[in-house]
């Protein structure tokens, strides 16, 4: 099947590319050809205005298959993926069982097959995340795991995360921390004037900013690699750039939530405000935006984690941790680092695809006559509403339904095919 | 003029006049207490669930007295007896609740904010009687009556909360409620029972209590919670007692005749000496007695409303 892509404007940064107003001509999912092209045989797209990017990639989403179903499974969290703007995620490993076993990898990969969003999963680091005894990490990686964590937890102590860095290197996996010393976490909200105020259990940023400190040192003394998930702290991020610079390998993931908003959005006692690390100070935002436009913050990521209305319709400090980002990540990072001029659409790309990539050993995308067509088509100027009734995911637990936004995800393609004005078709 | 709102959550962000109504409200329901038949028809018609997912002793039975001396129908709700124990959720629970038309519900929760979130499920009055560690505004409103009943007012006089700010509800009302009033507050207790911050509440953090007794009129004194572990947030129970608690030698020392309020219930000879607790003044219990009246008042207020 012929689909001509007419009148984009073809950006690839890590290629040099970027043509305005030509047309991409693909063939049975392959680039044909590039340029001006006259053919009256192919499904033809006006995208005028529109931008043909390589596939954007959310290295942090909670699938909750196998387990919580109720909640999500691999084909609706790829549904949500493709509906906002992704063609490949990578699913954390705190399932029921934990992605702790090539079945389980497996298993996930299946139900993945045949969709349009290449779903990759990240192995436990430990046995039921449970931070005692080593996953099975060369199985996982065998199976096709693309990294290694207990994300929920941070890697229970120094001594497990010193042999999961070195026995990981063996197989070129990246170890996903979500940093959080577990002494200091019995909290339900930061820990700052509002938590005093609104009187809920504090959470303190030195939980984080300790781990963070702790990894970055046994990644230098292992020579492993650490990858920080959705990094929330002007420390944290301080120390994480002081470790780029002294050589150490480490690349670290933010949030929507955490570069828009802070602990004040908690005075609602609105659940949808609750995730862990939890909303920050104002101080951490800048920092968070900081730290993006320098390159310490090498990808947005979502940390997607839905959850059923009546778990997260409870009180504030008994509702679980986590929102849905899949579906509003690409809407938020135009609306508030396009627009706001804090990124250019370059930074855009390499933050939502080619860094998150890279960080797990996945072939860069592209966008060349000959390769597999895996793209984002983007309207920057687009004005739209969130809808959380309209999401492909099955939750609905997020804060930012009826916001404004400025920029959107048109249409995904990948694996030969297309998701556009809300369908898949097989082109 | 009624009050501004037609729940009473908090003290955070409670107007000074709406503070002042209730307290003079309260000013004549306290004589009702004092009368013979200690009963009006004020409320009559009007149903209260007194909603209790948390132990409670006298702040339950202050609220049905106030209640019923208002002559309102009541309900009591503990979680012993509820279906919580079955698993319903408290949405659940409310909206059944609600469906049997009720006016009022009081609610205690150990979760902070739970209040708030009845007034988005349910359209009754809503009265707070503890969330968590958030805030028990009749507790602070009595507290102020209190004192005010001793001193004729409250505007430019000092008072000082003793004991684990961080873990006490009835801190952060009196926090609220007191600063509205033109009070000078501050705060005293273990580094570790201080929250993070709270200066930025516009109260002074002091450690030394004897320092405490010297610059203050009033001094809140906070039951120490023993079923807390000790040794988590201080080192012993006697060590807190000797270096926080309140004696008579140690009022005496700073040749200071202030006065103690308590919240009750009270550790005798950990944050407070029997000798002063039972001191001449017996303010402890006349707080307990101008409690109903202030709950009378609350309820008359917000019940008249609609």
């Amino acid at each position: 099947m012929k689909v001509l892509l007419k009148d984009v404007n073809l950006f690839s940064p890590d290629q040099n590319i970027d043509e305005n107003s030509t047309s991409v001509l693909l063939e049975d999912g392959i680039i044909s050809e590039i340029g001006g092209i006259k053919t009256n045989d192919a499904n033809v797209y006006e995208l005028s205005g529109k931008y043909v990017l390589p596939g954007f990639f959310d290295m942090h989403v909670h699938l909750r298959e196998p387990g919580r179903e109720d909640e999500e499974t691999v084909i609706t969290g790829s549904n949500a993926a493709a509906n906002g703007g992704f063609t490949g995620i990578a699913c954390m490993p705190n399932t029921k069982p934990a992605i702790d076993s090539a079945e389980v990898v497996n298993f996930i990969k299946e139900q993945a097959n045949n969709h349009l969003v290449d779903v990759y999963p990240v192995g436990a680091a430990t046995v039921g995340r449970e931070g005692e005894v080593l996953s099975p990490i060369a199985e996982l990686a065998e199976a096709g795991a693309v990294g290694l964590s207990d994300d929920g937890v941070a890697i229970k102590t120094a001594s497990i995360l010193r042999k999961v860095l070195e026995y990981s290197q063996m197989y070129n996996l990246p170890v996903i921390e979500h940093c959080e010393d577990e002494s200091l976490a019995d909290g339900a909200m930061n820990e700052g004037v509002n938590s005093t105020m609104l009187g809920l259990p504090p959470l303190p940023s030195v939980a984080e900013d300790l781990v963070v400190s702790r990894d970055m040192q046994v990644a230098q003394y292992t020579g492993g690699v650490v990858h920080i998930a959705h990094i929330s702290t002007k420390n944290a991020v301080q120390f994480v750039r002081e470790a780029k610079s002294k050589g150490i390998i480490v690349t670290a993931e933010v949030t929507p939530h955490h570069f828009t908003l802070t602990d004040e959005a908690v005075k609602s006692y609105d659940t949808n405000y609750k995730m862990n690390p939890p909303l920050r100070t104002q101080e951490d935002v800048d920092a968070m935006i900081e730290a993006l436009k320098n390159g310490t913050i090498d990808c947005i990521a979502s940390d997607h984690a839905p959850h059923s209305i009546e778990e997260k319709e409870q009180e504030f400090q008994y509702a679980p941790n986590g929102i849905l980002g899949l579906e509003t990540i690409v809407g938020i990072t135009l609306s508030e680092l396009y627009h706001k001029k804090v990124l250019t659409l370059k930074d855009i790309v390499e933050k939502l695809s080619v860094n998150p990539r890279r960080i797990l050993n996945l072939s860069p995308i592209k966008l060349s006559v000959g390769e597999k067509a895996n793209f984002t088509i983007l309207d920057l100027d687009a004005v739209w509403t969130v809808d959380i009734s309209k999401f492909k995911s099955k939750s609905r637990n997020s804060p930012f339904d009826k916001k404004l936004l400025s920029g959107k995800s048109v249409g995904v393609i990948n694996n030969s095919k297309m998701f556009y004005n809300n369908e898949f078709i097989n082109i | 003029m009624p009050l501004s709102s037609r729940h009473l959550l908090g003290l955070q962000g409670v107007p000074k006049e709406d503070i002042e109504l209730i307290l003079d409200t309260a000013h004549t329901f306290r004589e009702v207490l004092d009368r013979p038949i200690k009963k009006v028809p004020t409320l009559q018609g009007k149903t209260i669930v007194n909603l209790f997912y948390e132990d409670s002793t006298r702040t339950r039975i202050s609220f049905e007295l106030a209640e019923k001396r208002l002559s309102a129908d009541t309900v009591n709700f503990s979680v012993s007896t509820s279906s919580v124990k079955k698993g319903e959720s408290l949405k659940d629970t409310i909206k059944n609740v609600e469906a049997m038309k009720v006016d009022m519900i009081i609610i205690r929760h150990s979760a902070a904010g739970t209040p708030y979130y009845l007034t988005k499920i349910c359209d009754s009055n809503i009265i707070n009687a503890g969330d968590g560690i958030h805030e028990h505004p009749t507790q602070a409103l009595l507290d102020l009556y209190s004192i005010k009943e001793r001193f004729g007012k409250l505007k430019g006089l000092k008072v000082c909360i003793v004991g684990d700010i961080s873990h006490s509800r009835v801190a952060l009302s009196n926090i609220f409620g007191l600063k509205t009033m033109g009070v000078k507050v501050s705060v005293c207790g273990p580094a570790t029972m201080i929250p993070k911050r709270i200066e930025e509440l516009g109260v002074d953090v002091i450690y030394n209590i004897d320092e405490a007794i010297r610059e203050n009129d009033i001094l809140n004194v906070l039951r120490i919670q023993l079923e807390r572990k000790a040794g988590e947030a201080f080192p012993s129970l006697r060590e807190y007692a000797k270096y926080f608690g309140i004696t008579k030698e140690r009022l005496d020392k700073n040749g200071k005749n202030i006065l103690i309020l308590h919240p009750g219930p009270i550790n005798r000879g950990v944050e407070i000496s029997s000798e002063v607790a039972d001191g001449s003044d017996q303010i402890i219990l006349n707080q307990v007695t101008n409690g109903v009246a202030v709950r009378m008042a609350v309820l008359y207020l917000l019940g008249t409303l609609n």
